[in-house]
């Protein structure tokens, strides 16, 4: 593999990279080539597939990204505020550390998969698995906020961190269509704007009120998503929520126990 | 033995991101396009795969032999190719037959003789057996009894071209933007537990049935004793031969809709039928029982395409990718939507479908002079 002239025009702290045919290594040593100094803005057109954008970087930095990213965008990513402006692929934000990622469109499958800290708010719907053993630890708590719906296994194995699917898509009276949600959930909440029917839900979780802790909660994270994309914060908080918590620490502690 | 690493992994790493890629493209107005744009779409999912498989199917492109079966078969020898040519002019009438165009293209090592027959079946057909049928038994015969040579596409005014290679090197190989078609698949591979072989690239074909899959069929066992009883014998060393028999058992033979077909390969879970409707619960249970031999287990997305049809399938709790996308009348099925995007920006939607739910797009007229749109079919 060849590595491919790339692009690039800078004016004062933002940087402008055509990424049309450019090969994904190329690109991300790119972007860390120029991750350097006073540069505060990447913006990114024609990408088209490039996978791990904004991982290894390492500091603060704006990308905005012109087209349809690959797989794992923000894979391990540690500071970096992502915009797409566009639909992101399977596996964004797998294990991010720190930063923000943000879809003005769909996403699809294990969204936010093992996500340790930082933000991804994604406009429409995400595919299957998403949330897939999100974890926790003292200060780092991820949140992961889903304007439409999601498909099946939504928050497998949850592990710890912010669930929130605010179903801004579904006509009056529709449900969800996810099935299995929060599998083998043990940690970490859920909160859910539209309803759901008990047999949709995972063994491993229970519906339970919110308190006023789970409330605020809900007033950031929505208003931070209402304020990415237009929205009414209020109006998306006048809905009936619903909140899921585990039921266990460990679910499948006795599970090869005889 | 020859050490293949460096051919797919020239960067030493220590993991390899591979997995297989498949995209499929259908004009559902009948307009023919050439390979160009798949073979774009298919090279821009390049890491998928890792060059030891290669293959298109595409439909419509041998209208001025329509009504002849389009053998296409690979020998390794000149004499495997003269035993064969012999055995087909015993049991068929050949209208026509010739190498099929290559280029030289430097990735393609070793390639085999690959030759193409249109043919019908002569008086040799017993009067109890379908043309269809026929040719279905002496393709298993070939492919069976003569040991270097391998039929590979057997179906009227379609062809499937595959090989050892990544995807667009085989389409460089192949000519194929020299072929027009209305509905086009193509497969990247990255065999997990089979060696790469010029038969085992995808798709895999029968008649007009071909199949590009991604993913691991664990019931192949199961499938392939229940299709040997049907006169199916497995020969390509790969999982997906099974999903290309039993789609012609199912949907050719046993004359099932698709819908009904889908879910057979990929059944609604026990407890999902539960809660269905008495009729729906009847049905459901009764495709279960008569054929679990062919239920598909283990993870896989797949693409199925007959004359007129196109179908994207995965399986039900969708353990690998299928993004579909509609223009206008032509209907997209890719691993990654950002394969579509490449050659239609402007898709007027884009979705992700549900697990063992079946997307399917029909020529917008039928067999029986129905109008179908995508937008009926492809409901997301």
């Amino acid at each position: 593999m060849n590595p491919t002239a790339t692009s690039i025009e800078r004016s004062g702290t933002t940087v402008k990279i055509d990424a049309s045919g450019v090969y994904y290594r190329d690109l991300n040593t790119v972007l860390r080539e120029v991750v350097t100094g006073d540069v505060e803005r990447i913006d990114l057109v024609n990408i088209c597939g490039q996978r791990y954008i904004g991982t290894d970087l390492g500091r603060e930095v704006e990308i905005n990204i012109h087209g349809t990213p690959g797989n794992d965008l923000g894979a391990f990513m540690d500071g970096p505020r992502i915009n797409v402006y566009g639909n992101a692929q399977d596996g964004c934000g797998n294990t991010m550390n720190e930063g923000e990622i943000v879809i003005h469109g769909h996403a699809g499958d294990i969204t936010g998969f093992s996500m340790r800290g930082g933000k991804i708010f994604i406009r429409d719907n995400v595919g299957y698995r998403v949330g897939i053993h999100m974890k926790q630890y003292l200060s780092k708590v991820p949140s992961l906020v889903i304007g439409g719906t999601a498909q099946d296994f939504l928050g497998e194995y949850m592990a710890g961190g912010i669930l929130v699917v605010l179903g801004l898509n579904l006509r009056a009276g529709e449900t969800h269509k996810a099935n299995f949600i929060g599998t083998g959930m043990h940690a970490g909440v859920m909160y859910i704007r539209g309803s759901v029917e008990r047999h949709q839900l995972g063994k491993e979780v229970g519906i339970v009120e919110l308190n006023a802790q789970d409330r605020e909660n809900l007033d950031l994270l929505v208003a931070e998503f209402a304020n990415h994309f237009g929205y009414d914060a209020k109006e998306i908080l006048a809905g009936d929520f619903i909140k899921l918590l585990p039921l266990s620490l460990r679910p499948y502690g006795r599970l090869y126990a005889y | 033995m020859k050490d293949t690493a460096n051919h797919y992994n020239p960067y030493g790493d220590d993991k390899v991101i591979a997995a297989c890629s498949i995209f499929g493209m259908m004009d559902t107005s009948g307009r023919r396009f050439s390979g160009v744009d798949i073979t774009k779409a298919i090279a821009n999912m390049h890491d998928r795969g890792n060059g030891l498989g290669g293959g298109f199917g595409v439909y419509g492109i041998y209208p001025e032999h329509a009504d002849h079966y389009a053998l296409h078969i690979m020998y390794e020898d000149k004499l495997t190719q003269r035993d064969v040519e012999d055995f087909l002019r015993d049991n068929f009438h050949v209208a026509f037959a010739e190498e099929v165009p290559t280029r030289r293209a430097a990735a393609i090592k070793s390639p085999p003789i690959v030759w193409r027959y249109f043919v019908y079946p002569n008086s040799r057909r017993p009067a109890d057996r379908s043309n269809d049928d026929y040719v279905v038994e002496l393709v298993m015969k070939i492919n069976t009894g003569f040991r270097d040579a391998c039929v590979f596409s057997s179906g009227r005014n379609m062809g499937v071209f595959k090989g050892v290679g990544y995807p667009e090197e085989i389409s460089e190989y192949f000519r194929l933007e020299e072929y027009e078609g209305y509905l086009w698949t193509a497969h990247g591979r990255f065999p997990t537990n089979s060696k790469g072989w010029w038969g085992g690239a995808h798709p895999f074909s029968i008649l007009d049935w071909t199949v590009v899959h991604n993913g691991e069929i664990s019931s192949y066992g199961i499938n392939r004793r229940f299709l040997e009883m049907f006169g199916y014998i497995c020969t390509m060393h790969t999982d997906t031969e099974v999903v290309a028999y039993a789609v012609d058992l199912l949907l050719r033979r046993h004359g099932l809709p698709i819908e009904a077909a889908a879910k057979v390969m990929a059944p609604p879970l026990w407890s999902h039928i539960d809660r269905l409707p008495d009729n729906e619960q009847a049905l459901y249970k009764s495709l279960r029982q008569v054929y679990s031999s062919l239920l598909l287990n283990g993870p896989f997305t797949i693409i199925v395409a007959h004359e007129g049809e196109m179908i994207g399938l995965t399986d039900r709790i969708r353990l690998r990718p299928l993004t579909a996308g509609v223009k206008g009348d032509v209907l997209y099925l890719s691993s990654e939507e950002s394969a579509i995007r490449l050659i239609c920006p402007d898709l007027d939607k884009t979705w992700t479908p549900m697990g063992g739910e079946p997307i399917i797009g029909r020529l917008k007229t039928n067999k029986e002079g129905k109008a179908v749109t995508i937008e009926e079919c492809a409901v997301a």
